[in-house]
């Protein structure tokens, strides 16, 4: 007979439902963590981290059947041989695209803290307070200092790297030595500093790579080979495996149970408390429950909404923390896949070593101080230098052994940025459950409609113009702006469905993200996202989940939940 | 690749980007059958002569050496997807019968010099090709580059030919680079 009695459960193990194992079973309550998909070990599984490219019987291209079987993935870069089996089954997890959305899923042990860009970046204190000073959606419950110390926290247990610049646009954090620009990056920087009066920054980026190593944590620094999402047994980089699970499983308090589909939070509707979950499990179809005081959704955007969605429905029609209206709105992501990108001249005696897992950023610098413009918020770069190889094309050149010769030295340098634009909350962006139509497992599938509007349109001119302007002022050569076209999810930056807010009639947690209506279910990943900000949001889902976790166990101590 | 990458992968190369890379191919493109067009043993001859007039031998290994033809064939198989096998062979076929007609030879029976220069023709072709909807580009830059992708991520050429660097455990973004120092691999 399974032990099915937890102090907390939480659903999921990616960035934040690791973070949340590891801040509960530290504070002493005995955890469960369930997970959708496969076990995978760290070290142990990382099957392809050494292989070649010559090892993989197609050169780490995509083949036909893996098209044909994954018309999602395909429409991106992530189809390969080397992460192949780190994607979730579409035939098996289909979903409704009422207008296209790119739905980039991992079903296993660390979720997508395997495949993810480690790009970690504050939020500032503009980006909570936007939406109360714009009347836009509702505002956030929480402000820039509720999450300071927060983000202090995971920056020094995660591990950033990262310059400390002095900004008020992208706060500084408890970094680790910055990763280095190479000979063009520090140039082009110099220049765009000069250029824009020392109102435009380009510096090395942020990223959960450690450049010290931690023996403690039995972690060591970034080697440089640019393989991350392999798998790292360098364990150089953040993820579950590497980070949250090894110091969760070492308080004894923890129970990972991987292959269970957590199909509904059981609501006591007397208490009105949540009283466990119900899984099914995903190899025999057994259904399970296991009951808790607190639940943690850390589930992934969607899947925490769905599971919200198909809970507590004998009360609420349309799921727990439906009360509000807004469980399933205000869908948001990134809108990139576009900017600028040219010919370095010069720089012939240079190179680099190594392959840095990183590049360099340019904070937003448009809707700030007296700039202007004629849409909301901002957007900013990521982009990186380097010597082309030999996948140039060099068209006009003729077959035969110069072609040979030419392309196997280092060519010209480039450089190249991509924006990511914040895109606003909009109540019409939703996703929905389709009763009509199931997955393997015969659970309701869900519906997207989500687009763009009018202020993420106006910001792509900028975020092309911008590009080109800033590359040309820094001398580049033969810049062209592009705009290779962006459909909502691609920025696999999925936030919002369940947001936070002051009021339980607009907003479907409070501010320590607690569901209004089960005070002991706790919703700290992309769902809970009341706007979007420009930058890279998983540091600051780090952040909200280890002060709900502190707090959870304070509430749960003086007896409030 | 990554994301921060893809502007500058897209302006890297010239006009087109590697046949099959999900980053630029059609989001609607309909799931294809597991199996589809079949490269036969004389179109894997005929492609061993243009991938060694591409690449041939010299102080370096050529296209033949590490094994090019065998690895063309298996991504036309198993990788291209209905259309872009179509073009690729029709392009064949195309080479076949253009040979014939203006030298009066197979492709495999011309001389290197006469091999190049058919090559060369086609190559500015290709540049100005119309290509039908959902065909990825002309079927010689698909020749060409399948011939550049499968030689230089042979064991051989990444190994013996390039600098290969399997754990740097550093990085120098300010490192010397003398002319005819070979680039790094992968």
């Amino acid at each position: 007979m399974e032990h099915n009695q937890y102090d907390a459960i939480v659903v999921g193990s990616g960035i934040s439902g690791g973070w949340a194992a590891k801040e509960l079973t530290e504070k002493g309550l005995k955890v469960l963590m369930l997970e959708r998909g496969r076990s995978l070990e760290h070290v142990k599984d990382y099957v392809n981290e050494n292989k070649e490219i010559w090892e993989f019987p197609h050169r780490d291209r995509p083949t036909r059947d893996m098209l044909a079987n994954y018309p999602v993935l395909r429409r991106d870069y992530p189809l390969n041989e080397s992460t192949f089996g780190s994607w979730t089954d579409e035939n098996e997890s289909p979903y409704e695209e009422i207008k296209r959305f790119d739905w980039y899923r991992s079903y296993q042990v660390g979720g997508r803290s395997l495949l993810w860009g480690r790009q970690s970046y504050r939020w500032n204190r503009m980006d909570f307070e936007a939406n109360a000073r714009e009347g836009i959606a509702i505002d956030w419950p929480i402000r820039y200092e509720d999450l300071e110390s927060w983000y202090h926290y995971v920056e020094g247990f995660a591990g950033i790297s990262g310059s400390m610049e002095g900004l008020d646009v992208l706060p500084d954090g408890n970094f680790l030595p910055p990763m280095d620009l190479n000979i063009v990056e520090k140039d082009v920087a110099a220049r765009i500093r000069a250029h824009y009066n020392g109102n435009r920054h380009l510096f090395i980026g942020r990223t959960a790579n450690l450049t010290e190593s931690r023996p403690e944590h039995n972690r060591v620094q970034c080697q440089y080979r640019n393989r991350c999402w392999r798998g790292c047994s360098f364990g150089a980089f953040f993820s579950t495996q590497s980070a949250t699970l090894p110091p969760a499983m070492a308080t004894g308090n923890l129970t990972l149970r991987p292959w269970s589909i957590v199909t509904r939070v059981l609501y006591d509707k007397d208490t009105r408390r949540a009283t466990g979950v119900e899984v099914v499990d995903a190899e025999t179809n057994e259904v399970i429950e296991y009951k808790a005081r607190i639940i943690f959704l850390n589930a992934s955007t969607f899947n925490t909404t769905w599971i919200l969605m198909n809970s507590a429905t004998d009360v609420w029609p349309d799921g727990l923390g439906s009360s509000s209206g807004e469980l399933g709105h205000n869908v948001m992501d990134h809108h990139f896949r576009l900017g600028a990108a040219g010919r370095v001249e010069g720089y012939e005696d240079k190179y680099t070593y190594g392959r840095r897992p990183n590049g360099f950023y340019v904070p937003r610098f448009r809707n700030l101080g007296n700039d202007k413009r004629d849409y909301l918020r901002g957007f900013g770069y990521q982009g990186s230098a380097s010597r082309t190889g030999w996948s140039r094309t060099i068209a006009e050149m003729n077959v035969g052994a110069d072609l040979k010769h030419t392309l196997t030295e280092p060519g010209h340098w480039t450089i190249g940025m991509t924006a990511f634009g914040e895109m606003l909350p909009y109540h019409e962006n939703r996703i929905y459950l389709n009763r009509d139509k199931t997955d393997k497992w015969g659970l309701p599938i869900l519906a997207f409609d989500v687009a763009m509007q009018e202020n993420e349109y106006a910001m792509r001119r900028d975020m092309v113009f911008d590009a080109v302007e800033m590359l040309e002022a820094a001398g580049v050569k033969d810049v062209q702006g592009r705009d290779v076209g962006y459909a909502p999810g691609m920025g696999i930056h999925e936030m919002g469905t369940a947001r936070m807010g002051r009021d339980p009639r607009t907003s479907v947690l409070n501010a320590n993200n607690q569901v209004w209506d089960a005070l002991n279910v706790f919703v700290t990943d992309g769902a809970c996202m009341t706007s979007a900000s420009c930058v890279n949001p998983s540091l600051t889902y780090m952040a909200l989940t280890a002060r709900a976790a502190d707090f959870a166990v304070q509430e749960l101590k003086r007896g409030n939940l | 690749m990554n994301r921060r990458e893809l502007l500058q992968m897209i302006a890297s190369v010239t006009g087109y980007a590697m046949i099959g890379s999900p980053v630029l191919m059609s989001a609607c493109s309909s799931a294809s059958p597991a199996r589809g067009l079949e490269l036969s043993a004389s179109d894997q001859a005929l492609l061993a002569e243009i991938a060694e007039t591409i690449f041939p031998r010299t102080t370096t290994p050529g296209a033949k050496d590490v094994g090019v033809p065998e690895m063309i064939v298996r991504f036309v198989n198993n990788t291209y997807e209905d259309l872009d096998q179509q073009e690729f062979h029709n392009g064949l076929a195309a080479i076949r019968s253009d040979t014939l007609a203006r030298y009066g030879q197979s492709f495999e029976n011309l001389p290197a010099e006469q091999r190049a220069e058919f090559l060369n023709t086609l190559n500015q072709t290709a540049l100005g090709y119309q290509r039908p909807h959902g065909v990825t580009a002309h079927y010689f830059i698909m020749m060409k580059q399948l011939t550049i992708y499968s030689y230089f991520t042979t064991e051989q050429v990444q190994t013996g030919v390039l600098r290969m660097l399997p754990v740097p455990g550093r990085f120098d973004g300010d490192y010397p680079y003398v002319k005819g120092e070979t680039a790094w691999s992968i």
